[in-house]
């Protein structure tokens, strides 16, 4: 009894009046989408409305229920509850509803439930269980390999449904992991490989003009390290020869390569010699550039594949339309620049609570869910974007404050979960709303309208707050 | 340890990524206006009130104009389904071709931009029959719905010309005015144009919320930005139209003009254009082809005759010549010249018919003497006490316009012409190689109103509406009544003095009562009426005589005076005096007792007539 009083005591209100001061946000938000004239009463279960204040009534004894429980029962019962998670997410996949096309949801009753929002409740609990107990050797292979099973396991099945959008969300999970120890270099790996994606979707004979940078950026490098400038201009010459001689051959005998083939066929060849002499003399500067070079190359190589294999149409299309290769007014695009138009109409102070145009004229689709930023925008305009947009960065220092308070690894983890995982959510929702990332089904936090979400993170974060509320006591 | 750190990079991002999302959405709304404007585009449906046209009533508040319904079915391209375009056809008395082409024209521009959730005109004026049938299956079409508008409807077939048509702006009217919008009607000439203002009325705009499926959600603002439609203002005109009607239909065989005034007034009673149409055939969907029709219709039914044809006045003109001596002082009332049945100088002749000689001014002017009026003409010009012959042919002209020639007259018609009274100028080109040797004689057709003399038909009969009130003139109007009131403008209540005294024109009024009592009009004479005419037969290179008369009854407080020109018809006191002896007869009595007259004039026939003067 004594400890359930200082846990009450020490739960961050800050956060818990940030919680509600979005909530309502949403709510009221979601009021002006829905509302017409002719609507019921504020309390009607017919409309969206009514049924938001039920899941946030419900949402409340949620977050109490959360923070009577004592702490260590989330720490227990990670394991089995991802296990379990995994099953309800397989289950879904046979026996779900299927709603616009993807099989995400169970029909309980009138109530209609999306597991693949509660599994980041998951995966963060069984993630910070098993960086808490193996503390410190995240880069060993076999801790690595188990990580990595237990974040990307359910965007697998989530992917299957097919939701793309909130299997997307696990790669917030890679701040986690920096935090924790990945190397900063395979996060900027990571970064470049996006960079080279979209260059390779972009430009043509890409691969060449890589292959030409790289292996001046390679003897830069090496340069750099090794201040050994015989080497490079070694290495550069033999560059240059097997040029000469591959533009020479062609040329003589009107084989018909273009020129970036040769380039890239020069620099291919060019860095196998690399390989084979640093590997002769001893040189494992050079093997590693050499190494990375390929990797690039191959990579550009398998961005076509991967792009038109393995992405579906709609979501090619997205990421098309947002690189603007292809204009798609009705379509994709459509989305977005009703989206911008209804946001970019709200001005400074916006057009009045309930007095949106756009919004009321039904003009963006799943305004409601995954666009309520556009109400936000049309009716509360600058002042209310800004607003919205400052509580959520306010609400993510507060939590990260919160999770570098922790004194143990299973809460800091998890708090850092939260974190990643609301900021994954929050910019990438509001920044698809204006044009900034490609159109991902996702909602925003709080806000969007929906039980599923609104369970979901009010679970997540306030498991978070009753960890930090007992954090002086040893949890593993 | 070092990993602690990374909170602070972590945090660097949390606050970098939040401060992207506040720029782009600084610039977003609050920098770029365009998004505004496309929510504006997009949920704004301005649905324009038209107002009805104002109603055209006659002199005596007989209707002549009103209005009519018609139903414009329009449809929003992107809201189109696929439906039973056979039906349609059938309703709409359109081919299945047609319909489907037009339909796949509007899909076609679908998508492109926002214009297809905008209403477009698909079939216009459509009658109340269709209409009927239509709405009933309304339904059935979706995308579709029909827009009510009015169209003009003529009471009675008549004044064509002064009235004018209506039709659709097109993109001239469009920058002219910026009230206008394409689809809208304006007044393109005669009443209709000069009064299009008064008429239209004010448009007024209901701008309502649409939704996404581009079906009305409520008032835009709460109506803020509507405005109501006025209706336009009735206009009653001067016109009497039983008057109108019967000059139409006695000059229904010939091609000229009949000009009638109350000189007290200037009010106009009848204008004639002849040929005329049927104003209705220029309103709903037959006006396009019918207005091809008549525009290539050789006797030009669509010009109008009474105000924009310049005509040679021919001896009518001679009273005006008088006038004009008498105040110079070259001519008094008891000046007698002979006429040995004609005017010969030198190899110079000008013929003339058989009358007595030698004769007055007042005798001159009944028997129509072309001697009397040459030697009036040459006296003037020739005048050594007022100038050389330049000047006096300066004075003569200043005098002429004085009397409403040569200019216009102001009246309220956008299509009235100015004729011609030829510039000394003209005149230096012409025939003078110097100006120093001007010479009468080479005027003289002028004296009798031809050569390059030219005078609307309206000119005409204000001519002799000015000489009925002894030397004054009110312009000419047709505007009565705007909605009932007496808000004619001042400038039709002004009297207009000419610059020959009022004194001189008892003379010349005795003389054109002489030629109806007993002179060349006689056969025209009216009884119990005093009438004073003045006939007139013009010469006409391109064929037979023009045949003119101008009058005005009765002699003492005269209430109408009219003018008559008619094409190719012969002598005035033929064809022109009767037709405005009768008109005279009929407006004065309310009757006409001749119908052996009205006969002579319906049964002319142009053709017949040519061949006989030949």
């Amino acid at each position: 009894m004594q400890r359930q009083i200082n846990s009450i005591n020490g739960i961050d209100w800050l956060t818990v009046i940030l919680y509600a001061l979005m909530v309502l946000m949403g709510w009221l938000n979601i009021y002006a989408t829905v509302a017409d004239e002719q609507n019921a009463g504020v309390f009607s279960l017919s409309q969206r409305y009514g049924k938001q204040l039920v899941w946030i009534v419900t949402a409340i004894g949620l977050a109490v229920l959360v923070c009577l429980l004592d702490p260590r029962f989330y720490s227990s019962f990670a394991y089995p509850v991802y296990v379990f998670c995994m099953f309800v997410l397989i289950a879904v996949l046979v026996v779900g509803k299927e709603v616009n096309g993807a099989r995400s949801w169970f029909d309980i009753g009138s109530v209609r439930l999306q597991p693949s929002e509660f599994a980041k409740v998951a995966v963060s609990l069984a993630l910070a269980k098993y960086l808490g107990n193996y503390s410190g050797k995240l880069m060993q292979f076999k801790n690595l390999i188990l990580v990595g099973i237990i974040i990307f396991l359910p965007p697998v099945f989530i992917i299957l449904q097919p939701d793309t959008g909130s299997s997307l969300v696990y790669l917030a999970f890679l701040i986690v992991l920096y935090r924790e120890g990945l190397p900063q270099e395979i996060l900027l790996f990571g970064l470049l490989t996006v960079v080279l994606f979209i260059l390779s979707l972009l430009m043509q004979n890409v691969q060449a003009y890589l292959a030409g940078g790289l292996i001046l950026l390679g003897f830069t490098v090496y340069y750099l390290k090794s201040r050994q400038i015989k080497n490079v201009l070694k290495g550069l010459g033999v560059f240059m020869l097997i040029f000469s001689i591959l533009f020479t051959v062609n040329f003589l005998a009107e084989i018909g390569f273009d020129i970036h083939e040769i380039l890239l066929g020069a620099a291919l060849t060019a860095s196998v010699i690399f390989v084979a002499y640093s590997i002769v003399r001893r040189l494992p500067n050079i093997r590693t550039i050499i190494l990375f070079i390929l990797c690039a190359l191959v990579f550009t190589f398998s961005v076509d594949f991967v792009f038109t294999k393995m992405l579906g149409s709609h979501q090619q299309k997205r990421i098309q339309v947002m690189l603007g290769i292809e204009s798609d007014p009705l379509g994709i695009e459509y989305n977005v620049d009703q989206s911008k138009i209804a946001i970019g109409s709200g001005g400074l102070t916006g057009k009045g609570y309930l007095q949106g145009t756009q919004v009321r004229g039904k003009f963006i689709p799943e305004q409601s869910t995954d666009f309520i930023f556009c109400t936000i925008g049309e009716e509360w305009g600058f002042a209310g974007t800004a607003v919205t947009v400052i509580l959520f960065i306010v609400l993510l220092l507060r939590l990260v404050y919160i999770a570098e308070r922790q004194r143990s690894v299973f809460g800091r983890v998890y708090s850092y979960c939260v974190v990643s995982i609301l900021f994954f959510h929050y910019a990438i929702n509001i920044g698809m709303t204006i044009d900034l990332v490609p159109v991902i089904g996702i909602p925003l936090p709080f806000f969007s309208y929906g039980g599923s979400s609104l369970w979901a993170f009010t679970v997540l974060l306030f498991i978070m707050l009753r960890l930090d509320a007992s954090r002086n006591e040893y949890i593993r | 340890m070092i990993l602690d750190t990374r909170r602070y990079v972590i945090g660097a991002c949390i606050i970098l990524v939040g401060l992207a999302l506040l720029g782009r959405l600084f610039y977003l709304q609050v920098i770029d206006n365009s998004y505004k404007r496309s929510a504006d585009n997009i949920s704004q449906r301005p649905v324009t009130q038209y107002p009805a046209r104002g109603l055209i009533f006659d002199r005596h508040g007989q209707q002549l104009v009103n209005n009519q319904a018609a139903y414009d079915l329009m449809v929003i391209p992107r809201n189109i389904q696929p439906f039973d375009t056979v039906e349609l056809a059938g309703i709409l008395g359109m081919s299945v071709g047609e319909i489907k082409e037009t339909v796949g024209k509007l899909k076609q521009g679908r998508g492109k931009n926002y214009a297809s959730y905008r209403p477009v005109l698909f079939l216009k004026q459509m009658s109340a029959e269709t209409y009927a049938v239509l709405q009933e299956r309304l339904y059935k079409y979706p995308g579709f719905f029909v827009h009510a508008r009015t169209l003009r409807r003529y009471v009675h077939p008549i004044a064509s010309h002064l009235l004018g048509y209506v039709a659709e702006v097109d993109s001239l009217d469009i920058k002219e005015d910026r009230y206008y919008r394409t689809g809208d009607y304006i007044g393109k000439s005669g009443v209709e144009r000069f009064y299009e203002t008064e008429l239209r009325g004010k448009k007024g705009v209901n701008v309502y919320l649409v939704d996404v499926r581009n079906s009305i959600v409520g008032s835009f603002r709460g109506g803020e930005l509507d405005t109501m439609s006025v209706v336009g203002s009735d206009l009653t005109l001067t016109v009497d139209a039983g008057l109108q009607e019967y000059a139409e239909h006695l000059m229904s065989k010939f091609i000229g003009a009949v000009v009638a005034i109350e000189p007290s007034t200037g009010e106009i009673l009848a204008m004639v254009s002849a040929p005329d149409y049927d104003p209705s055939l220029l309103v709903g969907r037959v006006r396009s082809e019918n207005f091809r029709k008549l525009e290539n219709d050789p006797s030009k039914p669509l010009f109008d005759r009474s105000v924009m044809a310049s005509y040679p006045p021919g001896s009518t003109f001679k009273v005006a010549q008088g006038l004009v001596a008498l105040q110079q002082g070259s001519l008094t009332p008891d000046t007698y010249y002979g006429c040995a049945g004609g005017y010969h100088v030198g190899r110079f002749h000008m013929g003339c018919h058989h009358h007595p000689s030698p004769l007055n001014l007042v005798q001159a002017i009944g028997n129509s003497c072309n001697s009397y009026f040459a030697n009036v003409f040459r006296n003037i010009v020739d005048n050594r006490q007022t100038g050389a012959a330049r000047e006096n042919y300066l004075q003569w002209r200043k005098y002429i316009m004085s009397f409403g020639f040569g200019k216009k007259l102001g009246i309220d018609l956008p299509q009235e012409r100015i004729g011609n009274v030829p510039s000394a100028e003209y005149y230096d080109r012409k025939y003078f190689p110097t100006p120093a040797s001007w010479k009468s004689l080479t005027l003289v057709s002028l004296s009798i109103g031809q050569g390059e003399m030219g005078s609307t038909v309206v000119q005409m009969a204000n001519f002799a509406s000015l000489i009925a009130n002894g030397g004054y003139y009110y312009t000419p109007h047709l505007l009565k009544k705007i909605n009932g009131r007496d808000t004619v403008p001042a400038q039709y209540a002004q009297r207009r003095y000419t610059e020959v005294d009022t004194s001189w024109f008892q003379f010349v009024r005795e003389g054109m009562y002489l030629a109806v009592t007993g002179g060349t009009a006689r056969g025209v004479a009216i009884a119990g009426i005093e009438m004073c005419g003045k006939t007139g037969t013009a010469q006409n290179p391109h064929g037979e005589d023009n045949s003119t008369f101008m009058a005005y009854a009765p002699r003492e407080n005269p209430r109408i005076a009219v003018a008559v020109y008619i094409e190719n018809a012969g002598f005035g006191a033929t064809w022109a005096a009767p037709v405005a002896s009768l008109m005279i007869e009929k407006y004065l009595t309310g009757k006409t007792n001749r119908p052996w007259l009205e006969d002579r004039m319906l049964n002319f026939n142009r053709y017949d007539n040519r061949a006989a003067a030949n």
